[in-house]
C-alpha cells in the first residue's frame, strides 16, 4: 500500500483535538482515497485521552501514532522534531499535513529541514495531479496564489483553518492505536512561565467561524464594546485592523492583516475598516465578506459580498438587535 | 556579543504585482522594493540588544539578486555594523531549504550568539527559514517572539513567544534562534549621519563555493503564478439604516447562508 498520509494533531494541551483537524484529517483521507492511501494521526503529547483517540478516528484517522511523554509539554521544536522524524523514517509517510498554528508552523518547518522535505506553508486547496500532490497557496499579501510541487516525498504542508471541507464524521470508528517506543531527546528550552490572556469570553480569532472586525472608523478603544455586543451574540471574535492596533486601541494580537493574523471565517464583518491591501491580505480567503462604512468609495467594498454605506454606530447597534432576534427564535 | 540578522528584500504591500513572462515569478519591472517589515523589527531588536550591552556587534544577512543590496544598505543606515552580501545564480531558484543551508553556513561561520529572524517575509510568507535554520544548526529556536532579555553573562535568552491565548515566556541557552513577531519593540527610522555612515560600511558579497555550496535542484518549487478568481459582485444594500441592518441579516441567513 502506498505511504499514508500523516496528519500532525493539534490538541487543546487537555487531551483533545482541536476542531481544526476534521479539516485536515477530511483533506488528507479524500487526497489518499485517491492514492490508494490512508490518512494516520500522529499525536506528539503529554496527554491524551481516549476520547480524544476516538474522536480522530471518526473524523478519518485509520491508525494514530501516539507519542505521549510528559516532556512533550510544553511543545519545544528540538524536543518533537527528532522523535517525529525517526517514526517518518521508519514508516515513510506519503505526505505529512498540519494545520496552521503558531507551534505547527515552526515545528513543521524543522521537521522538514530534518527530512530534507519540502513543506507549503499555509496551504489554501490541494489537488492530484498525475499522482502527484499541488498545493496552492497566497503569496503577495493574497494578490496572487501561488502552485507549488515536489520534487521528492514526504509532501510537507500546512493547511490554513476553515478553509479546507471537515470530514463527516464516521460514527464508532475505531483506529488502530500505535504506541512507538521513544527516546526522549535532550531539552534546550526550559519554561518559566506562562502568561495566559485574560479571556475575553469569545472564540480565538483563527479559529472562529464568524468574525466581527473595527478600524479607524470607530473612532476610540472604549467603542470597540459596540462590536463585542454584537460578537456576542454570534458568538463570534473581534478583530481590528492594523489602524486601529497602531492606534493603540486593541492589543497586537488582535490585529488582521499581513502583519498580524490571517483569517478565513464563514462569515467576516468589517466595520469603518477602509480595506487597505495589508488588511485584505489577511481576510481575503473569508467565504462571505460584509463591510459597513461611510466612505462609499473604500477599497473593502470591492470585495464585499454585502455592504451597507452608513454610520457604523447607527447600524451596528440595530445589526445586533436583528441578530438576537434571528437567534433567538 | 555579536548578534546576525538575517533580512529579505520583498516588494512593498502597497505595489502592485504582476505574474512575469515565465508564468512562475513576478514581473520586477516598476516595484518598490523594501526591507520585510518583520525583518525591521529584529534589526531593531538586535541593535536593542547591542545598546543595553554597551558592546558587541551586529552585521545583516541577505541571500538574493545584487537589489538586495539596497536593503542591507537599509539596515546599515538603521545601525547594523557590517553586512553579508549572498548572491549567486545557484540560488536563484532557492526554496526555504536551500535559503536556510546558505543562511545556515554563513552562521556557522560568524558563530554569532543569536541569529534573529522575521516570522516571516511579506512576499511568499513562507514562515520557516528561521527554524530550518535552527535545526540544520542543532540549535534551539523560539518563533514569534514578542519580548527578550539576553542575561547579562550572554549564556541565555529569556524570550516570550506567542502562542494561541497567551504568550510563553522560556530560557534558552546560547546560542540561538529566534524570530521577532509584530509587537516587539518600534523599528527605528536612519538618521541622515547614519544613511551617511552606511555609504562606509562594509558589505561582503559571498558566493555559494565560498562556504562549501554547490547548486542543488529544489525540493519545493512554484509551478505557477495565478490572478485570483473573481468575487462574484457585491451588493451594496440600500435604504434606511434600520430597513438595511433588517434586510443585511435576512441576506446573511437566506441567501448567504453563513449564520
Amino acid at each position: 500500500m502506498a505511504g499514508a498520509y500523516w496528519c500532525m494533531v493539534e490538541d487543546d494541551r487537555q487531551g483533545a483535538p482541536k476542531k481544526v483537524m476534521a479539516e485536515v484529517l477530511g483533506e488528507a483521507s479524500r487526497l489518499a482515497g485517491q492514492a490508494g492511501a490512508e490518512a494516520e494521526a500522529v499525536w506528539v503529547t503529554d496527554k491524551a485521552t481516549p476520547e480524544g483517540i476516538k474522536q480522530l478516528g471518526e473524523w478519518g484517522a485509520k491508525r494514530v501514532w501516539l507519542l505521549e511523554n510528559a516532556a512533550f509539554a510544553p511543545y519545544r521544536a528540538e524536543v518533537w522534531t527528532p522523535v517525529v522524524a525517526d517514526l517518518a523514517g521508519k514508516e515513510s509517510p506519503q505526505a505529512i499535513f498540519a494545520p496552521v498554528t503558531t507551534r505547527q508552523r515552526e515545528f513543521m518547518a524543522r521537521l522538514a529541514a530534518r527530512l530534507g522535505a519540502g513543506l507549503s506553508a499555509d496551504s489554501t486547496s490541494m489537488t492530484m495531479e498525475g499522482g502527484k500532490l499541488v498545493a496552492t497557496r497566497p503569496v503577495y499579501a493574497g494578490k496572487l496564489l501561488s502552485k507549488m510541487a515536489w520534487a521528492k516525498t514526504p509532501w510537507m504542508a500546512t493547511l490554513r483553518p476553515n478553509v479546507f471541507r471537515p470530514a463527516d464524521p464516521q460514527a464508532g470508528a475505531s483506529p488502530d492505536v500505535q504506541k512507538p517506543a521513544v527516546t526522549v531527546p535532550a531539552e534546550a528550552m526550559k519554561l518559566v512561565e506562562r502568561r495566559q490572556e485574560a479571556s475575553t469570553g469569545l472564540p480565538e480569532l483563527t479559529e472562529a467561524e464568524i468574525v466581527v472586525s473595527g478600524g479607524r472608523g470607530l473612532k476610540g478603544p472604549e467603542n470597540f464594546a459596540i462590536l463585542e455586543e454584537l460578537a456576542k451574540v454570534l458568538g463570534a471574535a473581534v478583530g481590528a485592523s492594523r489602524a486601529a492596533v497602531d492606534a493603540g486601541w486593541r492589543p497586537h494580537r488582535f490585529q488582521i492583516g499581513q502583519t498580524g493574523r490571517t483569517i478565513s471565517p464563514k462569515l467576516y464583518l468589517g466595520f469603518g475598516i477602509s480595506g487597505a491591501i495589508q488588511h485584505l491580505a489577511g481576510m481575503r480567503t473569508s467565504k462571505v465578506i460584509c463591510a459597513i462604512n461611510k466612505d462609499p468609495e473604500a477599497p473593502i467594498f470591492k470585495i464585499a459580498d454585502y455592504g451597507i454605506v452608513g454610520d457604523l454606530f447607527e447600524v451596528a447597534p440595530l445589526l445586533t438587535q436583528e441578530f438576537k432576534r434571528l437567534l433567538e427564535k | 556579543m555579536k548578534i546576525l540578522v538575517m533580512i529579505k528584500q520583498v516588494p512593498d504591500t502597497a505595489t502592485q504585482v504582476k505574474i512575469g513572462g515565465d508564468g512562475r515569478g513576478i514581473d520586477t519591472a516598476g516595484i518598490t522594493w523594501i526591507v520585510s517589515p518583520y525583518d525591521e523589527f529584529a534589526v531593531e531588536e538586535a541593535l536593542r540588544i547591542k545598546e543595553k550591552r554597551g558592546q558587541g556587534e551586529v552585521v545583516a544577512v541577505s541571500l538574493g539578486p545584487e537589489r538586495a543590496k539596497e536593503a542591507l544598505r537599509s539596515c546599515l543606515a538603521m545601525g547594523a555594523d557590517r553586512a553579508v552580501h549572498l548572491k549567486d545564480p545557484a540560488w536563484d531558484a532557492a526554496d526555504t531549504l536551500t535559503t536556510a543551508r546558505a543562511l545556515a553556513a554563513v552562521i556557522k561561520q560568524e558563530a554569532p550568539a543569536l541569529a534573529l529572524f522575521g516570522r516571516q517575509a511579506i512576499d511568499d510568507d513562507m514562515g520557516a527559514v528561521a527554524a530550518q535554520v535552527a535545526e540544520l544548526l542543532g540549535w534551539p529556536v523560539a518563533s514569534w517572539i514578542m519580548e527578550d532579555a539576553v542575561d547579562a553573562d550572554g549564556k541565555t535568552i529569556r524570550v516570550g513567544r506567542q502562542v494561541e491565548g497567551g504568550l510563553e515566556i522560556f530560557d534558552m541557552p546560547l546560542p540561538a534562534v529566534v524570530s521577532a513577531q509584530k509587537g516587539l519593540n518600534e523599528p527605528r527610522y536612519p538618521t541622515l549621519k547614519g544613511i551617511m555612515g552606511a555609504k562606509k560600511k562594509e558589505i561582503k558579497e559571498v558566493k555559494a563555493a565560498d562556504i562549501g555550496l554547490a547548486a542543488e535542484p529544489p525540493v519545493l518549487s512554484v509551478v505557477k503564478l495565478e490572478s485570483l478568481p473573481p468575487r462574484p459582485p457585491g451588493r451594496i444594500i440600500q435604504g434606511e439604516p434600520a430597513a438595511a441592518a433588517k434586510e443585511l441579516v435576512r441576506a446573511l441567513r437566506e441567501d448567504a447562508k453563513a449564520i
